[in-house]
């Protein structure tokens, strides 16, 4: 399986795309905003249809939309209550917006699937280099501002009366997570990023009770969907992200489980 | 105990469009004081202290911090916090996270002290591995006021922090902020509606009515004349 380059450059992605979703995944569900994460990924297809469209690589075509969409989005939906409504307003234009680009691109279905499902024998070294300067990116600016943002995350009243810049930070949180959507849609595609951007932190909620422990159980749980999804897509030669999708849903039913089991006893 | 001045407001108003919360309010509050702010709905106690907090500016007067604002460092115990029961967090790490600041992501050896002293000042040593989601209503509002005091605060605001306790764990709250007040010589903030509770631990009031502010040593504060300034 090593022995073929487009595998090792896949492995090498799964891996980053696994440690940023990990932590990443920790404040999303923190913040609540796994429909934002959602909303983001969608931005992100049609970001990657602009950049077919106008000749670039899909992953700046995507930085592109996510980055600025999500500063837009922060602000629209600002105020909860109308979050949910905001969000699926954007979610609709930027899903006709990428239909559009790929039309306009007069490129086939194929590239649809590839962008919305993702792909890994598309991923060359360069995307691999470029994938890890921009998750160094994220993880060199979540570890400087860490102590405000898990402040901010799990406890937004008190980060709020103790005065922290809490406004900055959420637009921070938003740039931060479209880059890392951007990211992650390199393999398991702008439709199901959310997978791997909620469901392991999700899951690791209810086995862990420090932020920190919280982190290493999402990484480790990423970690294991997307090695073991990759080696089950080589040998079945079925969609990397169907196998993804199944094991990080495993996880977190089993998790559901658990912790029903344990509020039994 | 000093006697100090921590805190002075000097003819503070502040007017939303086209209604005036409070006016001419003048007040120094000195190092120790237990003070209860009381006073119906919709007085503006709330706005006070986010005005004393400096997170809204007054519409005229100030607030001035004494001697400045480097030696007051205040401790905030809001009344709500949304944590349910899934909330992942230990008691212990929920208390740390009030300390912030540009450092490492993981708590010194000094603060980790600072974590493990303020759970034990505040009875919540034995359970400081307890997820706070699982934790009782009083020992959770301990552990809102543990977070508040992990900073060393000297000025404490209890924003309604008792409201939704029963009588026996607010008297046990109040019975440790009256401790650490006297002890420590931290000055208090009490925003309540319980009279007979801001009787019983303050050593003065401030009465926000309608038609302005009155206040005084805590022995002038009466229920009916609560009663009566709220029917202005």
């Amino acid at each position: 399986m090593f022995s073929y380059e487009f595998m090792r450059n896949a492995f090498a992605a799964g891996t980053i795309i696994a440690i940023i979703c990990g932590i990443m995944g920790v404040f999303v569900i923190a913040r609540n905003m796994s429909f934002l994460t959602h909303t983001l990924s969608e931005i992100g297809f049609s970001g990657a249809a602009f950049g077919i469209f106008a000749g670039w690589a899909p992953l700046n075509g995507m930085l592109l939309f996510t980055v600025v969409s999500s500063v837009i989005v922060g602000q629209l939906s600002a105020r909860s209550e109308r979050r949910e409504a905001a969000t699926s307003a954007i979610s609709a234009l930027f899903i006709g917006l990428g239909i559009l680009f790929l039309s306009l691109a007069n490129k086939n279905a194929s590239y649809a699937t590839s962008i919305l499902f993702g792909s890994v024998i598309g991923i060359s070294a360069a995307d691999v280099r470029q994938m890890l300067w921009l998750s160094l990116l994220v993880l060199i600016v979540i570890f400087v501002i860490y102590r405000f943002l898990k402040f901010d995350s799990f406890d937004h009243t008190g980060a709020r009366v103790k005065g922290l810049w809490t406004n900055s930070l959420s637009i921070i949180f938003l740039v931060l997570l479209a880059l890392s959507v951007s990211v992650a849609a390199q393999i398991v595609g702008s439709l199901l990023i959310f997978i791997l951007l909620t469901l392991p932190a999700a899951t690791a909620k209810y086995f862990a009770h420090t932020v920190g422990g919280m982190m290493i159980l999402a990484v480790g749980l990423a970690l294991i969907g997307v090695w073991l999804g990759l080696v089950l897509s080589y040998v079945t030669n079925y969609p990397v992200s169907f196998f993804i999708a199944a094991i990080e849903a495993l996880f977190y039913f089993a998790a559901l489980g658990w912790q029903k089991l344990q509020t039994a006893e | 105990m000093t006697t100090a001045p921590i805190l002075k407001l000097d003819n503070l108003g502040v007017t939303f469009p086209n209604h005036p919360v409070f006016k001419d309010l003048n007040l120094t509050i000195n190092h120790g004081d237990f003070l209860s702010i009381v006073g119906k709905n919709g007085v503006g106690k709330t706005t006070l202290m986010r005005t004393i907090l400096h997170q809204l500016r007054p519409t005229h007067g100030r607030v001035t911090y004494l001697p400045d604002a480097n030696h007051v460092k205040i401790g905030y115990v809001p009344q709500f916090r949304n944590i349910d029961a899934d909330y992942p967090l230990t008691i212990e790490d929920f208390v740390g996270l009030n300390l912030t600041g540009w450092k490492w992501p993981w708590l010194s050896r000094t603060e980790h002290q600072a974590v493990r002293e303020i759970l034990k000042e505040t009875g919540l040593a034995d359970i400081a591995k307890r997820p706070i989601g699982q934790a009782s209503g009083g020992e959770r509002q301990k552990a809102y006021l543990a977070q508040a005091l992990v900073e060393a605060p000297n000025l404490l605001i209890l924003d309604e922090s008792t409201a939704s306790l029963d009588p026996v764990t607010k008297t046990d709250l109040l019975d440790l902020v009256q401790e650490l007040n006297q002890r420590l010589d931290l000055t208090v903030l009490f925003v309540t509606h319980d009279i007979p509770m801001a009787r019983k631990y303050s050593t003065e009031y401030l009465m926000l009515t309608p038609r302005g502010a009155e206040q005084g040593p805590i022995a002038g504060l009466t229920q009916n004349k609560v009663w009566e300034g709220e029917n202005v």
